[in-house]
């Protein structure tokens, strides 16, 4: 299922690159989003794996930019252009933002998933980068693994398997 | 509050999981008429991806249970089983050696038996935490969750990220009788109480 080159593994609040052939993966999404940024013609990809929306909501500073949707998006095209790729050539792919858990009480803290999405979304078009392929929402949750060289994104969920996007 | 926590602080949260637990362990036992061992409780502070490798990765299937507790303190709380050890106990409770977290859809019956064995459980781990303490404490109706385990736990740790990457975890694991302690058949009891409440349990204790 999975190539057998080298695959960059990105926890939870953080964030890495990978030329290809490495791949680059995170596992267990639920409510956090995994977004990638890559270059198709230079076969290079950032993922981040986001928690918040934004980086206001963090009481503590000097926060880790990777944990929110900004300020994550904003380090890794950083990043990505000192690596000379330029920021007008990327274009993204992102999974996640999934609601776990129902409750009957409808909390800000319960919706966390479709407010990391829209951070996101908000934050790559400041950016003028480009979706071109997302597999958000939903209760399930999702490991990803992308793959610089094809420019696919592996999405996996418990029930309904793996698919690409 | 993070880097002011000493051994002692760590000792008192021991307790919480200790009394906690030992009240969660005996409910199980008499809903299923089955002896349950508990394990000492481990206190730790882990960082976020150190909080995945728990129970066996960030990846694996598992049964959880979650709610938030309101009040006095403020956290949240995991009842996570692996499947194998779900499927024992919702088989012996519906009478239905059928039954499978494993199968989609999962039948009704056991969904519902599974939430409500986690309003039990939980209900009388916290009860002993609120007698214990003296804190008035709410904890929200539980959710119910067939996923991976990283995706379900990390539910938990969106309100700490505010203002931490490091998470204090009480963790009780729970054990049939019988059974050799594998990962494959433990079950945990996570109480994760948020940084801001850390003053108010301590002080309820006398430990400042």
């Amino acid at each position: 299922m999975f190539s057998t080159n080298k695959v960059v593994k990105v926890g939870i609040a953080q964030m890495d690159v990978a030329k290809a052939p490495e791949t680059i993966r995170t596992s267990g999404l639920g409510s956090c989003v995994g977004v990638v940024l890559y270059d198709e013609r230079k076969k290079i990809a950032g993922l981040i794996h986001i928690m918040l929306p934004d980086s206001k909501l963090g009481k503590v500073l000097p926060g880790n930019v990777a944990k929110f949707a900004d300020t994550g998006i904003d380090a890794m095209i950083d990043t990505l252009s000192k690596q000379g790729v330029q920021k007008f050539s990327l274009k993204a792919k992102i999974a996640g933002g999934a609601q776990m858990f129902k409750f009957s009480s409808d909390q800000d803290s319960m919706r966390i998933g479709p407010r990391n999405v829209e951070a996101v979304k908000q934050a790559l078009r400041k950016n003028g980068v480009r979706i071109v392929a997302e597999d958000t929402g939903g209760s399930s949750g999702r490991t990803i693994e992308f793959n610089p060289e094809t420019a696919m994104l592996m999405v996996r969920t418990v029930n309904q398997g793996v698919s690409e996007i | 509050m993070d880097n002011q926590i000493t051994s002692l602080h760590l000792d008192v949260l021991k307790e919480i999981g200790n009394i906690g637990a030992a009240h969660a362990a005996t409910s199980l036992s008499m809903l299923l008429n089955k002896k349950i061992d508990m394990h000492v409780p481990k206190v730790e502070m882990v960082s976020f991806n150190d909080m995945m490798e728990l129970v066996g990765g960030p990846e694996k299937v598992v049964v959880g249970i979650y709610l938030r507790i309101e009040g006095d303190a403020l956290g949240s709380m995991f009842f996570i089983l692996p499947v194998e050890q779900a499927n024992r106990f919702i088989r012996r409770l519906i009478q239905d050696e059928q039954f499978d977290f494993g199968k989609v859809p999962v039948a009704e019956i056991g969904m519902s038996a599974m939430q409500e064995m986690g309003n039990i459980l939980s209900g009388s781990y916290l009860s002993a935490f609120s007698d214990f303490t003296g804190l008035k404490i709410y904890p929200t109706v539980p959710g119910l969750s067939v996923d991976m385990f990283g995706a379900i736990i990390s539910t938990g740790l969106i309100e700490i990220s505010h203002v931490s990457d490091h998470v204090i975890v009480i963790n009780t694991s729970i054990l049939e009788e019988g059974l050799e302690p594998s990962e494959s058949v433990k079950g945990h009891f996570f109480l994760l109480p948020e940084p801001s409440s850390f003053s108010a349990i301590f002080n309820a204790l006398g430990v400042s």
